[in-house]
């Protein structure tokens, strides 16, 4: 085999075409190399046609996407002229894929290790033994714990990151020479993402194997790829070096993506007036089950935010529920402006329901799809306050403004909104109320970054208009630090540190606050080797 | 997951026993009773009273019905009144009869309905697919006696390869009683395999837009695998729950193909006793048909179950 590179891709282009006639161009020319062993990442945010470029190195497109321009060279070989046989045959040993949701993408039905040998089996290219011993060797080398009978579980049965490197595992089964990582973290909590992020790059490295890294954290490429391509609508806006993109972004959108972790908005003064809402002591759980939430006792001020921070599972979204009443709690009390919120949704008052309101992390899901945005902004404001078609209407217009949404919107339903505009939609809704505290449960995880920190400024923006207080719920500690004055540090449905947020994230800080500081990866290559050296 | 196979044997049984309350009350609505069927052109307001007595039907029915269920839990189903013998020697003999015929089409049509669906989802939108899902449309929107009917008209009559009565006795051999039933089994799984099938193809194609089968596409395995190995076994479940109600249709449902064959099963002996206001004849049979539709829709319940591995092996 000559030193040319293992894979080279010329000026490709995908569209989609359906029987209607074409559609949108997906990727549009962009073209890269890869050698032996390197790692680009591939940056943009969702839309970008990041996994639809990492797709079609395996040959491999979506129904009704096409590639309709370029060159895919494979060890010299185009993969857009292989028969259908030739590009199965590639991959697997050829270029093995990485999926997000490894939750999703093994296959319930069958033993990890009947999953991760198939490959290797089916061509021919090792016995079962074989595949079983190459098998227990990866899991060992990704740092799986028991490697000899991990195998032999159900996908159900490990946890997310172990499943993530289970799928790695998978992917280099038949020893491939191009890996395709399509954000393998981001459904992972920090913590874990440090670890799985470590053993992937201890894979690569140890196996020489060339590989893309596909993600929307600039933070994340940062430490595994050598080279960087930022993609923005399916075409290329950066490419070159990852020290240099890091250090020196040339075009604007690189700039405000490197911005964006570095960017702090000031946490803002503490407020010392009386507690706007009071959770004293409470503990709840779903029937019949151990406790999700136990003694949790907090304060918010009028005009505080408080974030609620911890991994999944460490009951901060139940404490939000209990809050609303959703849930209702088994022991203790939750005080708002002074008086005793009832347990029970139903048993609240008008009042007191329109005074704490919530917006949700996935706005597809919270707003209703047949209805118009004045029917999902009016109703709240016609609900509560009783008014007429013509002043619910100037109600939601104006809200709508306030949103920096334009006014036409009024008539069309949530499908013809983009994610972040859906979620203005969601704010709107809350604000309808003119609630004094809304809880914001992830209302910017599902969005990509620089939308979210949009709609975060606009929330900030409307604190310091309206003085409404947050409760703000969240795993990501970058959003804690530029928006919350106060946090609350949640594990194990435990509030392990709470306060200030200087005090809290200042040392001496609580080990798992420490933990999940440390955690949060940041915009330097050398950050990963800091952390893994920090923890022995 | 034991829990959850206990708590489906459990139901199972209620609803049994609220079946056979049902056949009861519904036996009981009909006009007349065993006594007046009984004595018929002779009964007189005296002796109607003195057969009811003597038959015990002036008692309280939930008292009758007791002592009805309990005599049929220890396998004594009464006596039947067109020829005074026991119920259950009546019924031994159609009840082999319907399940051999069940049986053999059961073992011809399951294996046939899952292997075309699986076909026709791996081979979706081809040809082939279009040709099995028009002929299996056909099949099942054609009356089962004109099917019936019409492959007697060609198998018998025509060609003479397949006798058109199906007039198996006790004494008929194993080889002999295939060759006797061949048709009416022909005709049943022409009737059954299309619903199979096209669940099979439904429930495969639904799985299909799985990220799991996307990712097996992306390992580079081949369509055929990835259809019966990664969509089929999670397919699973629907399937085999329309299995079940099609072999209870094969037990319960198939008078209209043994008139036609003249095959002595129990859908006659029921419309039989019926036409004979065979009131005991007619319970038994009702109470065993709703035993084996419960019990083979039991059973596709659990092997629902079984074939989840998330209820099989808890984390």
């Amino acid at each position: 085999m000559s030193d040319g590179p293992i894979l080279d891709v010329e000026k490709l282009r995908i569209e989609v075409r359906t029987d209607a006639g074409p559609g949108p161009v997906l990727v549009d020319d962009i073209s890269f190399s890869l050698q032996k062993g390197q790692v680009l990442g591939l940056i943009g945010e969702s839309g970008a046609g990041k996994s639809t470029i990492g797709m079609a190195v395996l040959g491999y497109t979506r129904a009704n996407c096409y590639i309709t321009g370029g060159r895919l060279l494979f060890q010299g070989r185009d993969i857009r002229t292989m028969s259908a046989d030739e590009r199965r045959a590639l991959r697997g040993p050829g270029v093995a894929y990485i999926a997000q949701s490894a939750a999703a993408s093994f296959n319930p039905a069958h033993t990890l290790m009947d999953q991760i040998c198939e490959i290797p089996v089916q061509l021919g290219l090792m016995s079962q033994a074989q595949a079983r011993a190459r098998a227990i060797e990866l899991f060992g080398e990704l740092d799986l714990p028991n490697p000899a009978g991990f195998g032999d579980r159900y996908p159900h049965q490990v946890s997310g990151g172990q499943l993530q490197r289970a799928m790695a595992a998978m992917a280099m089964a038949a020893r491939p020479a191009v890996l395709i990582f399509d954000e393998p973290t981001t459904a992972l909590d920090v913590t874990t993402q440090v670890e799985v992020l470590a053993s992937f790059r201890k894979l690569i490295r140890e196996a020489g194997t060339a590989a893309i890294y596909i993600t929307h954290d600039l933070a994340v490429v940062a430490q595994i790829a050598d080279d960087i391509m930022v993609l923005r609508h399916g075409k290329m806006i950066e490419y070159g070096r990852a020290d240099d993109i890091l250090q020196n972004p040339q075009q604007d959108y690189t700039k405000r993506l490197v911005a964006e972790r570095a960017e702090g908005h000031g946490g803002g003064q503490t407020h010392t007036q009386t507690p706007l809402l009071e959770i004293r002591h409470v503990t709840a759980s779903y029937t019949g089950l151990a406790k999700v939430i136990d003694d949790v006792s907090l304060a918010i001020s009028p005009g505080d935010t408080l974030a609620v921070v911890g991994e999944s599972g460490s009951g901060k979204s139940t404490l939000a529920r209990v809050v609303m009443g959703l849930l209702t709690r088994e022991q203790g009390d939750v005080r708002f402006a002074g008086d005793s919120l009832p347990a029970r949704l139903n048993d609240r008052t008008r009042e007191q329901l329109r005074r704490v309101q919530m917006i949700y992390q996935s706005p597809d899901v919270a707003l209703n799809p047949n209805q118009t945005l004045l029917q999902i902004i009016g109703r709240p404001v016609q609900f509560y306050f009783g008014r007429n078609r013509a002043a619910v209407r100037a109600r939601v217009l104006e809200l709508l403004k306030m949103m920096d949404l334009p006014a036409d919107f009024i008539d069309r339903k949530p499908a013809a909104l983009s994610g972040g505009q859906k979620q203005r939609v969601g704010i709107a809704r809350a604000l309808a109320a003119e609630p004094d505290l809304i809880i914001c449960d992830e209302v910017t995880s599902a969005l990509d970054q620089l939308v979210g920190e949009e709609i975060l400024r606009l929330l900030k923006r409307l604190q310091d208009e309206l003085g409404i207080a947050y409760m703000f719920i969240t795993h990501d500690l970058g959003v804690v630090r530029r928006i919350a004055n106060k946090v609350a540090v949640m594990r194990h449905g435990v509030v392990v540190a709470a306060g200030d947020t200087k005090t809290v994230f200042a040392p001496p800080m609580h080990p798992y606050t420490e933990l999940l500081l440390s955690s949060v990866p940041e915009m330097r290559a050398d950050w990963l080797d800091d952390v893994l050296a920090g923890r022995g | 997951m034991l829990r959850l196979v206990l708590q489906r044997l459990g139901f199972g049984g209620l609803t049994i026993l609220a079946a056979s309350v049902l056949i009861f009350v519904g036996t009981e609505l009909l006009p007349g009773d065993l006594a007046s069927a009984i004595l018929q052109n002779t009964a007189t307001p005296e002796n109607l009273a003195e057969m009811r007595a003597q038959l015990g039907l002036d008692r309280p029915a939930p008292v009758r019905y007791i002592e009805w269920i309990s005599h049929a839990a220890q396998g004594d189903l009464g006596v039947s009144l067109s020829n005074q013998r026991p119920v259950a020697d009546e019924l031994a003999p159609r009840l082999r009869n319907s399940f051999f015929l069940a049986g053999f089409a059961a073992l011809v049509s399951v294996p046939l309905a899952v292997f075309l669906g699986l076909m026709a989802a791996i081979y979706q939108n081809s040809y082939y697919d279009r040709a099995v899902n028009f002929f299996t449309l056909m099949t099942i929107s054609i009356p089962e006696y004109l099917v019936g009917y019409l492959l007697v008209k060609y198998f018998s009559v025509r060609w003479q390869i397949f006798p058109s009565l199906a007039n198996v006795t006790s004494e008929t051999g194993f080889l002999e009683r295939i060759d006797l039933t061949f048709l009416p089994m022909l005709t049943l799984v022409l009737v059954v395999v299309a619903h199979m099938m096209r669940m099979t193809r439904a429930s495969v194609l639904n799985i299909m837009a799985s990220p799991y089968i996307e990712m097996a596409f992306l390992k580079g395995l081949t369509k055929a695998r990835v259809v019966v190995r990664h969509a089929f076994p999670n397919a699973l479940a629907p399937i085999i729950a329309v299995i079940a109600l099609n072999l209870a249709y094969l037990v319960v449902g198939v008078v209209v193909v043994e008139s036609v064959f003249v095959y002595p099963g129990l859908g006659q002996l029921l419309v039989d006793a019926v036409s004979k206001h065979d009131v005991p004849l007619v319970q038994a049979c009702g109470l065993i048909f709703s035993c084996v539709f419960i019990l083979l829709n039991l059973t596709a319940d659990i092997l629902g179950i079984i074939s989840n591995p998330r209820l099989r092996r808890p984390r």
